[in-house]
This record gives C-alpha cells, sequence and structure tokens, in this order.
C-alpha cells in the first residue's frame, strides 16, 4: 500500500492525559464551535471537534479511569474522502492535511458514516453564539451554517500563520513554533504536534518510543495522530 | 396486430370450464374489450375523488409542507444524530428503489422469457417502477443537508471547474437512478402508444386531444407494429440490466464503506432479492386495489395471476433468507468484535423485536401460507401476505441503516435513533406513490389492451412438465 508522506502530526501522551478537557474547551473556542446545551449534546448533536474517550478499568473499589483525546485522526488514505460526491472533504495540497470545505458541502453526511473514528460533527440547525460569547468568535475561522460537516482541521489558521511568518523572516518554520490550541492549552503538555518529516522534531523524537500506536491501524487509514499508550 | 390468428381456444376438449377461468381461454370480442378499459378509466365518483383529495392533503402537509419546515429550521428536526448520520430517509430510498424494481422485473422478465400470465398486469407493475422512482428519487435530496446546492452533484461545465467526484457511490447512484428512470418511462410509454391510440378512437373532448398528442399518430400499420415490437424487445433486454445495476449500485452506498456492518461483499445481489421480494409483493397489492375499486378488472385481473405472483413471491423468499443467512452467518463466523457488537445490538437490544417480526414476516409467514394453491389464488390474502412482506422489508432497511450505524468501533460513541419528523415525510411519500398512481389509473389504460388480445388470438399450448401453459408465438 502506498504510504502517504504527511508533514505535520500529534502525539498525544496518554500517561500525562489526566482528562480535565481543556483541550475541548480551548478547540471549541478557537474554532468557533457552538455550545449547543444539554439535551442536544445528549441526543448526539454536541458540536465538539474532539472529544475524551473515558474508559474504566478494573471493579470498584479497584478501580482506575482511562481518558483518550480522539478527534480527527488526519488519515493518510482518508476513507472520508473518496465517499464525498462534491469533492468537499480533500486532502490541501499546501499542508497536506485533510479539509472540509463548507462551501462546497452538501450535506450528504456520507463521509460521516465512512469515518471510523466517528470524528465527524454535522450542523443540524443554525446553531446560536449567544451574547456575549459572539464577542469571542475568531476571525480566522469560518462560523458554519447549518447542513455542512465539519471536523478538526488541527487548526490550519494556526498552521498558515506560522509558515507565513516563517517565510517573512525568510526562514523554516521551528519545531514547536506552530502549535493547535489543545497542544497549547494542554496543561501535562500530553499533546505534542510537530512536523513528523524532520526526524529531529519532538514528535518524531516521541513516535518513534516502543509506546507508540494509531487507532485502529489496521483499516490502513494511516492516522497522522500517534498515541503513547498508558502504562501506569 | 396485423395477423387475424384463430381463437385456438376453442380447440380444446379437455376441461372446457377450467380453461375458461384463465384470461387466455375466454377471449371477449376486440370492441368490447376495449369499451371495458374505457369504462374503467372514465369512471371516477365520489368515493375516487374523496381518496384523491385526501391523499393530496397528505402530500401537501406531510411531504412538501414538513420538508419545507425542515429545509428552513434544519435537518436537526429529524432524529438523526452522532453516530446515526442516516435514517429512515435513506431506509425510505432503499425501500422505494426496491419497489421500482418491481415493474422491470415482472414486466421485462416475463416478457423475455414469454410467461404468458403477465399480459394483463405489466402495465399495473410498470407504473409503479415509474412512481416507485420518484417517490424514493426525493429522498437523496430530502436528506440533503443542504438541498440548495444539490446542483453540485450533476456534472454540468461551470465557471469555477468544479467536477462532482466519481469516487463517490452517491454520484453513481446519480447516474444510474437517472438512467433508470429515464429507460424505465421509456419502456412504460412504448407500450402504452397502441392503447392510447385505442383510447384516442374511443373518446371525445380533452381526453381525444390528450391522446390524440400521446399516440404519436399510430396507426396500426404492418410497419409500426414491426417497430414497435422490435423496439419493446430492445428495451425489455437492456432494462434488465439496468435494473440489476441500480441496486446493485444502492447496496454500494453502504456496501463500499468500512463500516461494521455494511461492508459486505453479498450486499448487491442481497439487495436485488429483496428488493424484487418487496416489489412484487407489493404489485400483488396494487392489482387487489385495483380489482376491487375499479370497474370491469376483474375480468382481467383473476386468480391465476395471483397465483404466479404468489409462485414469484415464494422464490424470492427463499433466495432472500438464503442471502440473509450467509451474510449473518459469515460475519458471525468472522468473530470481529466490531461486527459482533453491531449484530449483538441488531438481535439482542432494545429494537431487537424489529428484528424477529422482520423474521416472521419475510421468511415464516410466506413460506406458511405460499406453498397452499388456494392462499395464491384468493386475492385478499395475496394482499394481506404482500402487506405483511412489504412491512418486513421495510424492517430489514431500518434495521441495515440506523440501527447498524448505533454501533460504531467505539463504544463511547455509541448513539440510539428515535425517528421524528421522518414519520411525517415518509407517510408523505408513501401518498404521493398512491396520489401518483390514482391519478395515473384514470388517465392511463392500465391494461394492456393490445397484449391481452394478441395472447387470446394468437396463442398455442404448450406441455411443460404436467401442465399445459399457453405460449405464443410472436405476432411479426
Amino acid at each position: 500500500m502506498e504510504e502517504s508522506h504527511g508533514k505535520w502530526g500529534m502525539v498525544i501522551d496518554l500517561d500525562r492525559c489526566n482528562g480535565c478537557q481543556a483541550c475541548v474547551t480551548a478547540c471549541s473556542l478557537e474554532n468557533n464551535i457552538p455550545a449547543t446545551g444539554y439535551d442536544n449534546a445528549s441526543y448526539g448533536r454536541g458540536m465538539h471537534w474532539m472529544r475524551i474517550i473515558r474508559t474504566w478499568e478494573g471493579e470498584y473499589p479497584d478501580i482506575k479511569a482511562n481518558f483518550q483525546p480522539v478527534m480527527c485522526q488526519q488519515c493518510g488514505r482518508a476513507p472520508c474522502e473518496p465517499v464525498c460526491p462534491v469533492f468537499a472533504t480533500q486532502h490541501s495540497q499546501a499542508e497536506e492535511i485533510n479539509l472540509q470545505v463548507y462551501n462546497r458541502c452538501i450535506g450528504t453526511r456520507y463521509c460521516a458514516n465512512n469515518c471510523p473514528y466517528t470524528a465527524r460533527v454535522f450542523n443540524w440547525f443554525d446553531w446560536e453564539h449567544p451574547e456575549p460569547m459572539n464577542y469571542y468568535l475568531n476571525p480566522d475561522v469560518t462560523v458554519r451554517g447549518r447542513g455542512v460537516m465539519e471536523k478538526c482541521t488541527f487548526c490550519v489558521q494556526r498552521i498558515r500563520r506560522g509558515e507565513e511568518t516563517a517565510k517573512a523572516q525568510g526562514r523554516g518554520v521551528q519545531d514547536g513554533e506552530v502549535q493547535p490550541a489543545c497542544a497549547q492549552v494542554c496543561p501535562t503538555n500530553a499533546i505534542v504536534f510537530g512536523d513528523f518529516s524532520d526526524p529531529e522534531s519532538r514528535v518524531s523524537q516521541l513516535a518513534s518510543t516502543q509506546r507508540s500506536a494509531r487507532l485502529e491501524e489496521s483499516l490502513g487509514t494511516q492516522p497522522r495522530v500517534v498515541y503513547l499508550q498508558s502504562l501506569l | 396486430m396485423a395477423v387475424e390468428a384463430k381463437h385456438l381456444a376453442l380447440h380444446h376438449s379437455d376441461g372446457e370450464e377450467n380453461l375458461r377461468e384463465q384470461l387466455m381461454f375466454d377471449p371477449k370480442p376486440r370492441k368490447e374489450m376495449n369499451a371495458m378499459v374505457m369504462e374503467a378509466m372514465q369512471t371516477a365518483d365520489l368515493k375516487y375523488w374523496t381518496v384523491v383529495a385526501i391523499l393530496a392533503g397528505l402530500v401537501a402537509t406531510c411531504l412538501l409542507g414538513a420538508w419545507g419546515y425542515m429545509i428552513v429550521v434544519g435537518m436537526g428536526v429529524a432524529g438523526i444524530n452522532r453516530p446515526v448520520f442516516w435514517g429512515l430517509f435513506i431506509s425510505n430510498f432503499v425501500f422505494w428503489i426496491g419497489i421500482s424494481h418491481a415493474g422491470t422485473f415482472v414486466s421485462a422478465i416475463l416478457r423475455v422469457f414469454k410467461a404468458e400470465f403477465r399480459r394483463p398486469f405489466t402495465r399495473a407493475a410498470e407504473l409503479m417502477t415509474t412512481f416507485g422512482l420518484a417517490a424514493g428519487a426525493t429522498y437523496p435530496l430530502i436528506h440533503l443537508g443542504r438541498v440548495w446546492t444539490f446542483y453540485y452533484m450533476i456534472p454540468a461545465p461551470n465557471q469555477r471547474g468544479l467536477w462532482p467526484n466519481f469516487h463517490s457511490p452517491l454520484e453513481w447512484d446519480l447516474v444510474a437512478i437517472t438512467t433508470y428512470l429515464l429507460g424505465s418511462t421509456m419502456y412504460l410509454f412504448l407500450p402504452l402508444i397502441p392503447d392510447l391510440a385505442m383510447a384516442r378512437d374511443n373518446s371525445t373532448g380533452w381526453r381525444y386531444q390528450l391522446y390524440r398528442f400521446l399516440a404519436l399518430g399510430w396507426r396500426g400499420t404492418e410497419t409500426e407494429w414491426r417497430h414497435l415490437t422490435t423496439a419493446i424487445k430492445i428495451f425489455a433486454w437492456t432494462i434488465i440490466p439496468v435494473m440489476f445495476s441500480v441496486h446493485t449500485i444502492v447496496s454500494w452506498d453502504f456496501a463500499v464503506s468500512m463500516t461494521p456492518g455494511w461492508h459486505s461483499t453479498i450486499f448487491g445481489p442481497f439487495f436485488i432479492a429483496g428488493a424484487v421480494f418487496s416489489g412484487v409483493s407489493a404489485v400483488a397489492m396494487v392489482l387487489f386495489i385495483i380489482r376491487i375499486s375499479m370497474v370491469n378488472m376483474d375480468y382481467f385481473i383473476r386468480a391465476e395471476h395471483f397465483d404466479g405472483l404468489g409462485k414469484l413471491v415464494l422464490i424470492f423468499s427463499f433466495v432472500w433468507a438464503y442471502f440473509y443467512f450467509n451474510e449473518f452467518m459469515v460475519e458471525w463466523y468472522g468473530g470481529e468484535a466490531a461486527h459482533h457488537n453491531v449484530m449483538d445490538f441488531i438481535t439482542k437490544g432494545p429494537n431487537a423485536w424489529l428484528w424477529y417480526v422482520m423474521l416472521i414476516c419475510n421468511i415464516v409467514i410466506p413460506w406458511l401460507t405460499l406453498w397452499s394453491g388456494k392462499v395464491r389464488r384468493t386475492p385478499w390474502m395475496m394482499f394481506v401476505i404482500g402487506v405483511v412482506i412489504n412491512i418486513g422489508m421495510y424492517i430489514e432497511r431500518v434495521v441495515i441503516v440506523p440501527i447498524t450505524l448505533s454501533r460504531g468501533r467505539f463504544p463511547f460513541d455509541w448513539g440510539e435513533y428515535t425517528p421524528r419528523v421522518e414519520i411525517l415525510i415518509s407517510i408523505g411519500s408513501l401518498s404521493l406513490f398512491l396520489l401518483l398512481y390514482a391519478l395515473a389509473s384514470r388517465v392511463i389504460p392500465l391494461i394492456p389492451v393490445w397484449e391481452v388480445q394478441e395472447g387470446q388470438e394468437a396463442h398455442s399450448l404448450k406441455k411443460i412438465g404436467k401442465t399445459e401453459v399457453p405460449s405464443v408465438i410472436d405476432v411479426e
């Protein structure tokens, strides 16, 4: 099978994750994700681009909670892409990441059915950003209307800004210079973002350890998010 | 027909009375038969108009009203959620495309194999194809999040140089369904031409004007008949592979995905068997309704026709059960956890009763009843069995779409699905099908008169096994 040579990637250390949900909150603020309320969220209509999968291990009282932040895995061979009839979900040539073109999306929701990670969320309504939340909207990110699909973009607006800054100063992007909101805010530094094509980068170093694994790797999706398995 | 054949029926001595039960051996003069069909078409009493008004009201409120509301407010008024991104809309889509297979199957396949019992009801079945497609083809639009941009799917050259993605099964659907709709409409129209000409010659007023336009100046000359029979033959043969491709492609919407419970190699033939199964039993239902609600129809539609359809339904019940067993057995034996989760949810989950009702409707009831010739020859029983089978086949689609989607690969993201506005829209599209059919029954001659006459005049008896069946040498 043809390997896809992606550039940007993420490493998530599950030993460090304590399930605090700061990444979920930061992601929502960075990417203009609306809050949908208790009823909608519990009916499977929360709009979060990432979620912390919480599993229990053992029986009470010897019980332990495991946390795993899961977002779009930025598959090298993404199952969502071939099934879209209008090319609304595509790899961008510049950043080599999978992006959703909101204006092209017609809302068949096939991509979401074919995503093995259930990473995609759909705008069931025109969600409101009630005051004062409308003042927090990020001008770099489109506010989506009803009927389109969306998902994690690896904060492509931050990648673009980092690349442009580096270009203006006549240098390459340095390791750690570009950070998505989730990685920036993580209090335990469990989420690390960087360039996999550079063998010296922090993500490459971390991903080369024995603990590294990818989600549902057997499906051949070639995810770009590496999990360092929990040993504790 | 140009050839005047003799009434061969009278030459048989054995059991004259029994033979008379068959339409082929109970001929009527051409004029009388034409008048019977015209009368059936022109009789529209208060009861008929009441039914039409109720159906039109249901279409306006449940289909157009509810859909319009959903477009304005958002898909959220339906019950779909994450992870059940597809719900009853897609179930309905598969169901109606399945119903539309009846026409082609009953008409084209029985025609090319020269099964003579088909003659009086080919048109009724072909109309089901067209209207079933009309009801089904609205669903890909209804389920779109942004239906006002549906034309992005059409491969039309545009300024931005954007082209649809032909890797997507949804794009294949668009092509296949459009082809099938156009092909089956032409296939409906061709055998209709001589009957439209008959109607033109027997009517006045607006009907005369309409039929004069539609009959394309048909006069019934030798050349016209030769061209028509050739064209029908070509269409009957070509519409069969188109029919197979349509439901195979519908099944690929599911089968090519990597969703557990959908990714299956047997879905193509399995879906076709299911489509023909529900479609043929729906033909029996429609024939029953036509027979009781329209005048003169008990002459054309007889016990023998329900008998023949009943045998087909029984065979397709076997085929469907065989494929379903295969699909289930192989996935269960494979033992993959994601697939087992789906199967456990289908057979033991909170909606498991649906699965058991489906097995009873699709296997137990047809297998117990359709063995009996007496049941098959009783129209109302065939109607009831048809209703039961179509409920079963509808449940099958519900199990395949929303119930399968409820159990993805990550238990954390499992969900449940409760239909909301889908129920109204489903009622609306059923009403649309019935309304179109009810209106067409008063405009289009529902019985292909010339085919019945051809059969009555030009058949001979052929011995197949122990029984003698009528067989027609082509009138050429």
